[in-house]
């Protein structure tokens, strides 16, 4: 009888163990490579891998390579990759490049019939406000008030003060990119928590008081220009994209800045940079360190992978009867050429006279009857996974070469343009673009006088000098040449030889996507 | 001491009988006839036996019989479909017999959760099927036993692989992005459905001969007692238990199952052969030395190459029994068998046990079960069957000069493999080394116990555990040409791990208790559940030297459900049956704020065929009317344990980022949504359980109607407002409606020849009503379904007004004779060009009427079955053709090379891939015959002990369909290289003693 009176009690003690266990469900990650936002900034290391992420965030797609546990969703991992979609935007779009593939509406880019729901246009945008939120992020976790809590002092303070501004510069850089690309968008800053809310959408004219504002707050805070670590950004950048957003203003802000972007300018060439003596060597693997690079984007062909960036450029550009491995890599993908109207921009393609033109012409047709088709428009083969002495990169199949991003001849350039826009003398602007010239003819023979020097030949240098590195959109809008039918090129408008599209192309429509999620948001003209 | 008592009371019983034989030996005949209880007709043909004996006769035309026995002798009536009857006779009497109708199992008891139910008091819709209806042939994944035998459910296995998994779908979907699959319950334990590291499915760790029945709950008022996993209904699995032999002094059971099967392939995609591609080739590129120069001289069929007839075979004994009081049953399986896509293998063994001892004078009843499965695999390299159907004619499949394991390559001039043309296809499959050992226990212990000074009330404890361990490598070797890296070192090479645990505590009290005085009875039930859920995987992959490209990847999670769960139970007059259901769940997954739900449901029944007035309705022998109302959740989100917490992870090897000259490993913040919670799905339902002409007919009919709310759907964050743009988050409504009807019926009942007959047919409309916060007219909803070609292209939309993964095409335009015209669309919205603005919705993938059809026949000692499937209304997107069959796919300039395009191609007369033509989509609907078999019985072998049962079985017998592709059976409505489903020759022999 003892043993029944006591199993009963057991049983009905069960009852009351059993509840004491809802502790169980507050779990932490128990995966090592997961912290919670509590635990993080415990170890002193990982307020810089933070910082890195967010450079890491202009470089590669997720934290995972070459694709995996992607940072952004709702499009194919490589595609959403930031200097991808920036490559896309720019050059797609363009007399500079043609895609053959069939992805998704890949070709609306090219033949400028996009539309709101446009999936790389979406992924863009989206690229754009992840760099904004995880900068406004670290820049919440790195409060004076938050450093104090947590005892942060001494050398890591300084430098954390250096990163902070350094996050504000990347926060500018992608804010530029958004009102250049999209206008009038959500506005988000480090004030706003992580949470359900709707961004309050900004002018485009406000935007750029915004940008101009932060890039000339941080810029005493950077560390000087040409002194911060290879990859980070100085006082250099933060000149370099004022002077952009200065050159820009009169199609952002609709008044022109001319004299703020010759000032930058010259800020810029006064702080020691200079060419790299051989032109085709910024787009090999050995490009780190450049004297002529003012901000780049690295990468490395083992550490830092992706389907986008310059691994995109090198593979998507081979294909045809090209030799891959002439670029060094061993699994082309056959996508990119150029139109007619840009080759043209060269008297003699060859490359012999001057260096710059880098084309693959065999089995390949100088006309595009189908874009689809990689041999019809000549191939380029500027970027290339090798280093300059001729050797293969790092990996086959990953391109080391990093991305110049901003670069000294970008600002030799926009000096002669702002000049000329100005009305000032022309004398060291003409010196400035003959030194590219020189480098790339290898002597004199390309130089050009004062007289050769107007607007549409800075625009066509500038189109020789930079091509396929992200700059030809914003270029053609500022010209009003990117809609208009002052100047056409093979299947602008879904037409064999172009047609003028309507101007509301000039902007990109904000994503049905966001316009749906967010209520405060007004879509662009002609959307 | 009760021991020896009962042996010796078992030594008594004969010797008593034998007695009493002795003492009245006068012999004589007893007569009489034997009708139906309800309603006196008479029954001729059925068996009159005197027990213990072999003596034994059967009624006339009259139902009339006539039988010699002696005196005290017991007679047995039996008669197919109705209760056998045992009665006490004396010599020279007239005894008359009446032998009810069977009652289709309305006093079976069917689990239900946490418990049992007499069929016939279920309020709710659940639908049990036990071994004697289950598919028949070469099954190895224990899901394909009932498909096709309830109403509502839909079991699509994903393609024609050994132990291939299954897509199931009960009623329906009831999410979008979270998971649609049901709850599955092993014995008491619920396991979690996300797949074990190198295991085919997860069905797999059950061999299909030790389940005793499936029990799907369909409705909420039968799934809510889940909470928050019920949302997609529940499949209870029950396996089989230890039980006495059958037969007189048997103490055990011993059963032995053999299946010998022969898999063949049946269909395979229709492309060119050599020479009609070289003619092709020829007639496009006349004279381009370039492209004919690729063209070889052979005439390869890559999918002969790579098919094959294969062989597999399936043993399984189990010993049943008693010992000592103790009901034990143990069994031991072992399956190997071969795919029809070369070097494709799984083996399995399983081991069961079950115990079930009863104790402390039966107050505590104790079930012990434990089942051990080993699963070894030998996976085919899938990609060889698209790569086949693309893959070039005229090349031979081997070429004595390749260094490349001596298969034909795509090579380059310095004979470096192409990388972006296809591998070879049958170098994919033999080259590609990719095995799995996975080594699973399921088990439990079930301590069921009556109190001792209160023998109404029960209470139950069970603890679960279900643990896994994988672990697997792939290898590829050095000369494949796939893995080609001259710098580094070639080929690749991973290797992974996988633990996994769940631990499970249940206990649940229940009080029972009549009050005649007010007719009434309440069961009452009040549990507590604690579950808890581990993962740790690893995987270490790099070249096959292992000095390039290693990486590493750990990922270890947890969670855990902690439930308070009731039942109440009323019953009225034995008439009216009300239950109330209500659970509350609490999940690791959310946050404080949002992880407690509660779930409640209410049913009644009404049993009106027990009505007085009923008694005048002859031809009714059932009618039970069932309504019901409940709520469930979803919180199975496939976001990872975390999704509520803010966290940052770390970057692998692969994605630092240098600053400096040195590489640092980053560290992400990420997106969260701290309010986030279940998806709430209620669901309405009213069903009629009937009953003809005393069972002759009878069966279900169900409606219901779903709603999903909160849905959890990755949608587009506003952007800059989180730390990602897109997250899983609670917005959005989902409908799903649908009538059930079910008929089992027995055509023909005679002694020598008895039929049933089951049939079910199924309609569901699945409608989304809202995605977005806002409401946004212009919004159109969320892409789905990836296609092959190009990247990250995809044909479906889940849109408010909608079905769910509705197709989103472009309305293709036909030229006078009806062939379409290449890239013209009907630009739909008139603003003169075709943009994205002029795709519509077209079709779906989700059949609207779907049935299935079960045929039993049993002629003396043979029994022939049959079992069939169709399904209605499911559009299929022929990818196979919009990839491979346009004209740009003869020659591939990146390459280059040339590939093979499909035989239609001519019909489609396009030249570049069209992924979003509307031509693409077809009618699906097809009758599959998924098994015929016919079998011999055996009877009464060595001492009449025995029993042997050959049978001959074709399982996929034949479809037909007007679908022109592979197989219009493709759960998510996209034909992209199925694995193709073998028509299967089975041989199979059970033996019984």
């Amino acid at each position: 009888m003892k043993y029944k009176i006591k199993f009963a009690s057991l049983m009905a003690g069960l009852i009351l163990v059993s509840t004491s266990c809802l502790k169980d469900l507050d779990t932490v990650p128990i995966d090592p490579d997961e912290l919670t936002s509590a635990s993080v900034y415990e170890n002193p290391a990982s307020y810089k891998q933070v910082l890195a992420k967010l450079y890491a965030g202009l470089a590669v797609s997720g934290q995972q390579g070459p694709a995996g546990r992607s940072d952004i969703s709702g499009i194919d991992e490589g595609f959403g990759q930031y200097l991808r979609g920036l490559w896309y935007m720019q050059e797609l779009t363009t007399d500079e490049a043609v895609i053959a593939w069939n992805d998704q509406t890949i070709k609306d880019l090219h033949w400028q019939t996009w539309g709101p729901s446009d999936v790389f246009i979406t992924a863009f945008y989206y690229r754009i406000f992840y760099q904004v939120s995880i900068c406004n992020e670290f820049l919440r976790e790195t409060t004076d008030s938050k450093l104090d809590e947590r005892g942060v002092s001494g050398q890591l303070r300084t430098d954390i003060g250096y990163f902070r501004a350094e996050a504000r510069f990347l926060r500018a850089l992608s804010y530029w990119h958004a009102l250049d690309h999209f206008g009038n968008v959500p506005f988000v800053t480090e004030e706003d928590e992580v949470g359900a809310f709707f961004p309050e959408q900004i002018s485009r004219a406000n935007l750029f008081t915004y940008v101009e504002s932060e890039l000339k707050a941080i810029e005493p805070l950077l560390v000087g220009a040409r002194q911060n670590e290879y990859g980070r950004a100085d006082k250099g950048a933060a000149w370099m994209l004022l002077a952009k957003l200065y050159l820009n203003a009169e199609v952002y802000i609709g008044q022109a800045r001319y004299t703020d972007c010759l000032n930058y300018c010259n800020m810029i060439i006064q702080a020691g940079y200079s060419l790299e003596p051989e032109y085709k060597d910024l787009f090999l693997v050995d490009n780190a360190n450049s004297p002529e690079v003012i901000f780049p984007v690295v990468y490395d062909g083992i550490h830092t992978r992706t389907y986008g960036g310059t691994t995109f450029l090198v593979h998507a550009s081979v294909g045809g009867d090209m030799d891959p491995a002439a670029s060094g890599i061993a699994d082309p993908w056959g996508g990119t050429r150029t139109t007619s109207a840009f080759v043209n921009k060269f008297t003699d393609i060859t490359g012999e006279t001057d260096s710059r033109a880098m084309f693959f012409t065999d089995g390949q047709s100088l006309e595009i009857e189908d874009i689809s088709l990689f041999t019809h428009g000549y191939a380029i083969n500027k970027w290339k996974n090798l280093k300059s002495d001729g050797s293969a990169g790092d990996d086959i199949y990953f391109v080391g070469t990093d991305f110049p991003m901003f670069r000294l001849a970008d600002v030799y350039l926009m000096y002669a343009e702002a000049v000329l826009r100005t009305g000032s003398d022309v004398t060291t602007a003409v010196g400035y673009i003959n030194q590219l010239r020189e480098r790339a003819y290898g002597d004199a023979s390309g130089n050009i006088t004062s007289g050769d020097l107007d607007l549409d030949f800075v625009l066509d240098e500038r189109a020789r000098e930079l091509y396929w590195e992200g700059h030809r959109r914003t270029d053609l809008v500022r010209y009003n040449y990117f809609t208009s039918d002052q100047y056409l090129w093979q299947w602008k408008g879904n037409s064999t030889n172009g047609v003028a599209t309507n101007d509301k192309y000039n902007l990109f429509p904000i994503p049905s996507a966001d316009l749906t999620a967010n209520l405060n948001l007004v879509q662009n003209p002609g959307y | 001491m009760g021991k020896i008592l009962f042996f010796k009371l078992m030594l008594l019983v004969p010797v008593l009988l034998f007695v009493s034989v002795i003492a009245m030996a006068q012999v004589g005949n007893v007569t009489g006839t034997v009708t139906d209880s309800a309603d006196g007709t008479t029954l001729p043909g059925a068996t009159v036996a005197v027990k213990g004996t072999t003596v034994g006769t059967v009624t006339d035309m009259n139902g009339v019989y006539t039988i010699k026995v002696n005196p005290n002798s017991t007679l047995v009536f039996s008669f197919v479909g109705y209760e056998p009857k045992e009665v006490l006779v004396q010599p020279n009497t007239t005894v008359n017999v009446a032998l009810q109708l069977e009652s289709t199992m309305l006093s079976e008891l069917v689990v239900i959760g946490y418990g049992v139910q007499k069929k016939g008091d279920a309020t709710g819709s659940l639908t049990a099927v036990d071994a004697k209806e289950f598919n028949v042939g070469s099954i190895t994944n224990p899901v394909q036993l009932i498909a096709g035998k309830i109403a509502g459910v839909q079991i699509t296995s994903g393609g024609g692989a050994p132990g291939e998994g299954a897509t199931i779908r009960i009623r329906g979907g009831s999410s979008l992005s979270a998971s649609n699959d049901p709850l599955i319950v092993i014995d008491g334990v619920p396991v979690d459905n996300d797949g074990i590291s190198g295991s085919r499915s997860m069905f797999n760790s059950i061999n299909p001969n030790d389940i005793e029945t499936f029990t799907v709950l369909k409705d909420a008022s039968a799934t809510a007692i889940y909470g928050s996993r019920a949302s997609n209904g529940v499949i209870i699995i029950t396996t089989k238990k230890g039980k006495a032999g059958q037969g007189k002094g048997k103490p055990f059971t011993v059963s032995y199952n053999g299946v010998f099967s022969l898999n063949s392939v049946t269909k395979k995609v229709d492309v060119l052969n050599g020479d009609e591609y070289r003619a092709l080739m020829n007639e496009r590129f006349p004279g381009d030395s370039m492209r004919l120069g690729l063209l070889g001289t052979d005439n390869t069929d890559w999918q002969s190459q790579i098919y094959q007839n294969s062989f597999g075979m399936d043993h399984s004994l189990s010993v049943s029994g008693v010992i000592k009081k103790i009901p034990y049953r143990v069994s031991g399986g072992y399956t190997d068998q071969d795919g029809i896509l070369k070097s494709d293998n799984m083996k399995r063994t399983t081991i069961s046990l079950a115990v079930s001892p009863s104790m402390l004078d039966d107050h505590l009843t104790v079930n012990v079960n434990a089942k051990a499965n080993f699963e070894k695999n030998q996976f085919a390299e899938r990609g060889a069957i698209g790569t086949a159907v693309q893959f070039d004619p005229t090349q031979s499949v081997l070429d004595a000069e390749s260094p490349y394991g001596g298969y034909w390559t795509w090579l380059q001039d310095d004979g470096i493999p192409k990388g972006i043309a296809p591998a070879n296809p049958v170098a994919l499959l033999e080259l590609r080394d990719d095995i799995s050992d996975v080594n699973r226990i399921i088990g439990n212990v079930q301590l069921d116990y009556k109190f001792h000074f209160l023998p109404e009330l029960r209470a139950n404890l069970n603890i679960g555990l279900d643990k896994s361990s994988s672990e697997g490598t792939v290898t590829v070797p050095e000369n494949a040409s796939w893995e080609i890296d001259v710098v580094h070192g070639s080929g690749y090479r991973s290797e992974y791990t996988q633990e996994k645990k769940n631990e499970l505590l249940d206990f649940y009290l229940n009080y029972v208790k009549p009050l005649d005085v007010v007719h009434s009875k309440f069961d009452i039930m009040a549990g507590y559940s604690w579950q808890h859920f581990y993962r740790d995987n690893y995987t270490f992959s790099g070249n096959y030297d292992w000095n390039y490209d290693t990486l590493t990847i750990i990922d270890k999670t947890e969670s855990y459900i902690i439930s308070f769960f009731g039942r109440f139970n009323y019953t009225f007059k034995e008439r009216y049956l009300l239950t109330f259901t209500l659970r509350n769940d609490h999940t690791s997954r959310f946050s404080p704020n949002t992880r407690s739900g509660f779930f409640p449901s209410v049913a009644l029944a009404w049993k009106i065929i027990d009505e007085p007035w009923m008694a005048k309705a002859r031809s009714l022998s059932q009618l039970k009317l069932r309504v019901g109302y409940g709520v469930t959740g979803q919180q199975n989100i496939g976001q990872g344990d975390y999704p509520y917490l803010p966290r940052y992870t770390y970057s692998d090897i692969a994605t630092q980022y240098e600053m400096g000259g040195v590489f640092y490993t980053t560290l992400r913040p990420e997106g969260y949504d701290a309010g986030i919670k279940w998806e709430e799905t209620t669901t309405y339902n009213a069903g009629l359980d009937y009953g003809f002409a005393k069972d002759k007919y009878y069966g279900s009919l169900d409606f219901y109607y779903r709603k999903t709310e909160d849905l959890l759907n990755f949608i587009p964050v506003p952007a800059g407002s989180n730390l990602t743009n897109y997250i899983l988050t609670n917005i959005g409504d989902l409908e799903n409606r649908g009538v059930e009807f079910s008929i089992y019926t027995r055509p023909v009942v005679k002694p020598d020849f008895n039929w049933e007959l089951g049939f079910n047919a199924s309609y569901n409309k699945n409608k989304i009503t809202r995605l977005t916060a806002s409401d946004d007219p212009n919004y159109l909803g969320v892409y789905t379904g990836g296609i092959s070609g190009g990247v990250g292209n995809q044909v479906q939309i889940h849109s408010v007004g909608y079905s769910s993964n509705s197709f989103f095409m472009y309305e293709q335009v036909y030229d006078a004779d009806g062939n379409p015209i290449e890239n013209l669309y009907v630009d739909r919205n008139n603003d003169g060009q075709i943009t994205e603005e002029d795709k519509y919705h077209y079709k779906d993938p989700n059949a609207d009427y779907w049935f299935g059809l079960t045929s039993i026949m049993n002629y003396k000692k043979w029994t022939l079955t049959f079992a069939g499937r169709a399904n209605f209304g499911n559009y299929v997107y022929d990818n196979v053709s919009s990839e491979n069959g346009v004209y740009a796919r003869l020659y591939r300039p990146e390459g280059p090379y040339l590939g093979n395009i499909t035989s239609n191609y001519a019909d489609i007369n396009f030249n570049d891939p069209r992924y979003w033509s509307n031509y693409f989509i077809h009618d699906g609907s097809f009758f599959r015959m998924d098994n015929i078999s016919l079998s011999y019985r055996f009877d009464n072998l060595i001492r009449k002990k025995a029993s042997l049962v050959l049978s001959a079985t074709v399982n996929n017998v034949f479809v037909i369909t007007g679908y022109k592709g592979l197989d219009p059976e493709i759960a998510f409505g996209i034909d992209n290289n199925l694995y193709p489903r073998p028509r299967v020759y089975v041989f199979g022999i059970n033996f019984q003693f």
